[in-house]
């Protein structure tokens, strides 16, 4: 660690490699720097531990007191979006999945979701697909928070709250792994309805997962609701209300912790959510605790939401109900995947249907598979409730195989504005709890 | 109410006495000379094309707006937003451009001087009472000359549970629009990454400056005319060429 004069403008620059601050004290004290200024400008991230992912964050503090917060973003961008514009409607869904990789459901389903209403046919998606979807992104739902209570945890020193939080987590990949046959970047929801049907045990597994969830959940509870120490780092710490809310484009847990039930499954419903029971947690305490508690919260409510969605998918059902794909030959995927001797394919029946059988399938699967759909010119606004808050999906079409345009309305990049207001007069340990308590993941800020 | 006004169409006769055939044989010209949007059907330009298509010509649609009525609650907010900008001397008209009443949405596209007058309004009138922008996405339109850049912008109204969308559009040469960031301060971030990618000037705002890209690169990745990039990939003595050499269905 030296001290090193660079130009006037910059003043003298530090450079701290941990585990040296007394150093750090004693030269600036040494070089006598700006006698009674107190004023110090520190660089956090983009690879601090807390910063969830990437994340910068220039701070300027006089003593431990916060008086200037910049986030800085774009260390994960991806041109997502404009790769996407290269490919086929249907093969979107692979790279959108990946943006906000905590909820990659979210994302399918959103531009899934826009592609349906820009091809008129959100009314014809079969019945069991909607509800599939709504099933994966409660589960979702359920990750996704359990990732940032545990991280929220280990962000404030407590492992035990990671390690449980982590565990229970998986609990819901293995789900995702028997369903879609990956932990992530699932490419399970697609234009037309989801890539196949849930296999067979799937009920059974979700109905355990469903019985012994509660209780995890509860213990996840009983650690932090009433910590003291948990509380005193959380409770009125990382401020914004309505007001503020409504003027940074701010939405999800945030929004809702300042007393405001918006959520989009209910205030404007799309995959069947208003035919499912369910609450809109709020609170009204506009800090980083009332995050925190609509989490929990909310994911007790998507348990219920779970729960029906098992009952209705183990129902008895008529014989042309088990499409989980659109009827539409020239729109919806053709194959249903199978699981054979040599491991997860095509599936054996409609290999036989279209070499042997039926020349207009051969077409079709051909003209698909390398062509795509065409969809109407036009564009579309489809949003839907994230973990985070509202993931809107603006895609425009020329007429053509390819997206004209796709653009993703991430929540966490417009939640990751309100830092500054949140910050900014408190204390620089107090910065660790607004972060985790806005959740942002990097992947779906830069995309 | 002049939602009706029939897009941005110029060389359109008015007041001529009712000629059919002379309509249709001007409606025809000026068909013809309309830019031509695409060529072909399949993507292919050889002789491989034997569909009979290959000689297709698509010319790019007239811009027409929406006739009344729109459907849904457009009619009460086109005619709540006439009233409310009446009130601040702008006349419905020359305020909003065209009216899209398209798949369940409403798009009005507003012309730059009157953005932020407009916002204004839909902010702060109760009637409309827009609370949220959820932000601004660019699209580039380079066979839309003299407003190749456009910015959308999507509008929530908490109070009356609404959505609605505003678009702006800018030429190339002159890629300027008004900055949104004194009516809805989330645009902030929205408008740099806007510049970042498509190049648009949001005069007014606070500091635009790249957000996604570094802070030196050149050019502005999301326009139609910038590369994808990428190499050809070699697999067991096969090439794949990169994505946007592969064949394109357009």
């Amino acid at each position: 660690m030296t001290p090193r004069t660079d130009a006037e403008a910059e003043g003298r620059v530090y450079n701290v490699g941990g585990q040296d601050w007394d150093d750090v004290v004693a030269a600036a004290d040494e070089a006598g720097d700006r006698p009674g200024e107190e004023r110090l400008i520190v660089n956090m991230g983009p690879q601090h531990p807390s910063t969830h992912g990437v994340l910068r964050l220039i701070l300027t503090l006089d003593g431990e007191t916060v008086t200037e917060l910049r986030p800085v973003v774009g260390y994960l961008h991806t041109g997502i979006e404009k790769n996407m514009e290269f490919r086929t409607w249907t093969q979107g869904v692979t790279f959108c999945t990946r943006m906000d990789y905590l909820s990659p459901l979210f994302n399918e389903a959103a531009f899934s979701l826009a592609t349906e209403r820009l091809l008129g046919i959100t009314d014809a998606i079969p019945e069991r697909a909607s509800v599939i979807r709504v099933l994966m992104m409660e589960l979702n739902r359920i990750s996704s928070h359990l990732m940032a209570i545990a991280t929220f945890g280990l962000e404030l020193g407590a492992t035990t709250v990671l390690l449980n939080g982590l565990r229970e987590r998986e609990k819901v990949l293995d789900l995702f792994e028997l369903i879609t046959g990956l932990r992530m970047n699932h490419a399970y929801i697609r234009p037309g309805g989801v890539s196949q049907d849930l296999p067979s045990g799937a009920i059974e597994k979700i109905r355990e997962f469903v019985g012994v969830m509660p209780g995890l959940l509860g213990d996840l509870r009983k650690l932090l609701d009433a910590n003291p120490v948990y509380l005193a780092r959380t409770k009125d710490i990382a401020f914004l209300d309505l007001a503020g809310c409504m003027t940074l484009g701010v939405t999800g847990p945030i929004l809702r912790s300042t007393g405001l039930p918006w959520d989009l499954r209910k205030s404007q419903p799309y995959c069947g959510y208003e035919t499912y029971e369910f609450d809109v947690p709020v609170q009204d305490t506009c800090d980083a605790y009332g995050r925190y508690l609509v989490r929990m919260d909310e994911m007790e409510q998507s348990l219920r939401i779970i729960e029906q969605c098992a009952d209705r998918l183990a129902g008895r059902r008529p014989a042309g109900d088990a499409r989980v794909m659109i009827a539409d030959a020239k729109i919806g995927w053709p194959a249903q995947l199978a699981l054979g001797p040599d491991g997860l394919g095509n599936s054996p029946d409609h290999i036989k249907h279209i070499m042997s059988q039926s020349m207009e399938a051969l077409i079709h699967h051909f003209k698909l598979v390398t062509e795509g759909f065409r969809v109407p010119a036009g564009q579309v606004y489809a949003a839907v409730e994230s973990p985070r808050g509202e993931l809107g999906c603006h895609a425009v079409s020329d007429g053509g195989t390819r997206p004209y345009r796709v653009h993703f309305r991430d929540p966490s990049f417009a939640n990751l504005q309100a830092l500054p207001a949140m910050c900014e007069g408190g204390m620089i340990a107090d910065v660790i709890a607004a972060v985790a308590s806005t959740d942002p993941v990097m992947g779906g800020v830069d995309r | 109410m002049t939602g009706e006004k029939a897009g941005d169409q110029p060389g359109k006769p008015a007041g001529e006495a009712p000629d059919a055939v002379g309509d249709a044989a001007l409606a025809g010209r000026e068909r013809l000379s309309e830019q031509v949007a695409r060529t072909g059907m399949f993507g292919t330009e050889t002789t491989g094309d034997t569909s009979g298509y290959g000689g297709l010509v698509v010319r790019r649609p007239p811009a027409l707006s929406s006739p009344r009525p729109y459907g849904s609650y457009f009619d009460d907010l086109a005619d709540d937003l006439g009233r409310s900008l009446e009130q601040a001397g702008v006349k419905f008209g020359e305020a909003i451009e065209r009216v899209v009443a398209d798949r369940g949405e409403l798009t009005f596209q507003v012309s730059r001087e009157h953005l932020t007058t407009v916002a204004g309004r839909l902010r702060d009138d109760p009637a409309l009472a827009f609370e949220l922008c959820t932000g601004v996405s660019g699209v580039h339109y380079p066979a839309d000359p003299g407003r190749e850049l456009h910015a959308v912008y999507h509008l929530v109204s908490i109070t009356h549970n609404r959505r609605l969308r505003l678009e702006a559009a800018a030429g190339d040469s002159d890629p300027h629009l008004p900055t949104m960031v004194g009516v809805y301060p989330t645009c902030d971030w929205h408008e740099r990454e806007t510049w970042d990618f498509f190049g648009l000037i949001f005069d007014g705002h606070p500091a635009l400056t790249r957000i996604e890209m570094p802070d030196d690169w050149k050019g502005h990745p999301q326009r139609k005319d910038y590369p994808l990039g990428g190499i050809p990939v070699e697999y067991r003595g096969a090439t794949v060429p990169p994505p946007d050499e592969r064949r394109a269905y357009e």
